[in-house]
């Protein structure tokens, strides 16, 4: 991180810290950096920040360090820390708020964050068309959009002869129903 | 007791053992599990990152199927399905706003009127006296080390029904059963979810210590509620051996599998053939 001037972070990203309280419903301004919910974070060892370092950056202003982290793609939404917060926030509310966030201001997440968004990206548009997950397809699309040679590709075999991976789609009745949930989402906040 | 029943979409695939134990024992307890008709994927690991709406009203579409059948609770065995059922329900019980956005999103009306309950919840809050009278096998001493994992008891606003640093659900289950639940340290952390599937060099270092925490208590298996901690802590224990050196040989069962077993459900019903880690050991352990 190189050097910042936080009178002038805070003065211009006034209004992002403002957002981020009233998006995540969460009192990031009552943090009183006991680390706490770093101590417990299953996943710290692998983030560009810690979680109190995400919850100082937000009390700092700083948006765009924040947009472009790690940390917030990676955090695997176990909780933990905002169970024992002693100021309840949130903080995995917040890593959640973050990451729409970055997803609507279009910056482009990197490395390991990019291979979390392109699962969530391909997850999701199974369910669009089907209604459900459809395992295979997921392997396949993360594959090829990932460019990585996705764990699940060895993965695949094994499980298809246990019997635990099916080759076709189950479709429900309703995919149409799920598909107007996907667009009216889009409708009312632009994007997804 | 009847429950609407949400199988979520590992039912046919993955978790498939969790889902023929389930009902399996569901049976012998007297318990009704209806499933939700036409019911659709509720978004769990992908939707929190896109978006909180969709995060809500994809779940709210089964919320509102449910309402309709009639019956008062919906369960589900998936943690991940239960977090975003619990988690939709309580955002549009408590918030008429959000309730009437979400309604008009899903193009159904949700009132508000259910109850979610994991399946944890479901068959641990039956009559102990009850449970114990279908035991006609038990797991005589088998030691058990029982995973909750994060989902299934955090947020406490969410979930509630057990503590969540030292839950004890499981334990109590599997106590009645006859085993030895042990006490040991890594009972909620989390085993990395998702980043199985996106990020494998991180899932089999949290992996690891999961499981090492099982060795280091001396248990015989460990014990798991939820499709996605069974693919981590089960399928991908070949993962962290090669990866990280390690010589894991730890058998992972599905509560309801052991359950079962101390019930007189054959393995094969069970599911017991499919898993990943041998589990033979376990099952010469128990007869
Ligand atoms: S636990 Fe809460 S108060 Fe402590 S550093 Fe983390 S966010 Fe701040
Ligand atoms: S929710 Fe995220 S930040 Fe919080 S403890 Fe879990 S992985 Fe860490
Ligand atoms: S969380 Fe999984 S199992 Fe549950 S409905 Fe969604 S994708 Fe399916």
């Amino acid at each position: 991180m190189e050097l910042i001037n936080l009178n002038q972070s805070i003065a211009k990203n006034a209004h992002f810290i403002e957002e981020i309280g009233i998006e995540s419903g969460q009192p990031v301004q009552k943090c009183y950096q006991c680390g706490k919910c770093t101590a417990g974070c299953p996943v710290a060892f692998a983030m560009d920040y810690t979680p109190n370092q995400v919850i100082r950056m937000v009390q700092l202003g700083m948006k765009e360090d924040l947009l472009k982290s790690k940390t917030i793609w990676i955090c695997a939404s176990c909780s933990t820390c905002s169970t024992r917060c002693p100021c309840n926030v949130e903080i995995a509310h917040v890593m959640e708020t973050l990451r729409i966030m970055a997803g609507r201001s279009g910056t482009a997440p990197a490395g390991k964050a990019k291979y979390v968004e392109v699962m969530y990206n391909a997850l999701l548009s199974t369910v669009e068309k089907y209604g459900r997950t459809y395992e295979v397809g997921l392997v396949l699309q993360n594959n090829l959009k990932s460019g990585k040679l996705f764990n699940g590709a060895e993965m695949g075999l094994p499980m298809f002869q246990k019997g635990k991976l099916k080759l076709s789609p189950s479709k429900v009745k309703g995919a149409a129903e799920v598909a107007r949930i996907f667009s009216e989402v889009r409708k009312m906040e632009g994007g997804v | 007791m009847r429950y609407a029943y949400y199988p979520g979409c590992s039912y046919h695939g993955t978790g498939k053992e969790y889902e023929s134990s389930t009902h399996a024992v569901a049976k012998k307890l007297g318990m009704e599990l209806v499933e939700i008709p036409d019911w659709s994927c509720c978004g769990a690991t992908a939707a929190h990152g896109k978006s909180h709406l969709l995060n809500i009203s994809l779940p709210a579409r089964n919320l509102a199927i449910a309402e309709d059948m009639g019956i008062m609770d919906v369960t589900t065995g998936c943690a991940a399905c239960y977090q975003q059922l619990a988690h939709a329900n309580k955002r549009m019980t408590e918030n008429k706003e959000t309730r009437e956005k979400v309604n008009k999103i899903t193009g159904k009306e949700y009132k508000g009127t259910l109850k979610v309950k994991s399946l944890v919840e479901a068959i641990g809050t039956i009559d102990p006296e009850l449970l114990k009278a279908q035991v006609v096998k038990p797991l005589s001493d088998l030691k058990v080390a029982a995973y909750y994992g994060c989902l299934l008891v955090r947020p406490p606003e969410i979930t509630g029904f057990d503590d969540p640093e030292n839950p004890m659900f499981m334990d109590n289950m599997m106590k009645l059963a006859g085993a030895q639940a042990l006490d040991w340290a890594h009972k909620t952390e989390c085993c990395g979810a998702s980043l199985g599937v996106s990020n494998l060099d991180v899932a089999v270092r949290m992996i690891n210590r999961i499981l090492k925490a099982a060795v280091e208590s001396g248990a015989d298996c460990v014990v798991v509620a939820c499709p996605f901690c069974h693919l981590n802590l089960d399928w991908h224990q070949k993962s962290v051996n090669k990866q990280l050196g390690t010589t894991y040989e730890m058998p992972v069962f599905y509560f309801t599998e052991l359950l079962g077993l101390a019930m007189g459900i054959s393995p094969d019903e069970l599911g017991l053939k499919t898993h990943f880690t041998d589990t033979q050991k376990v099952l010469s352990l128990v007869g």
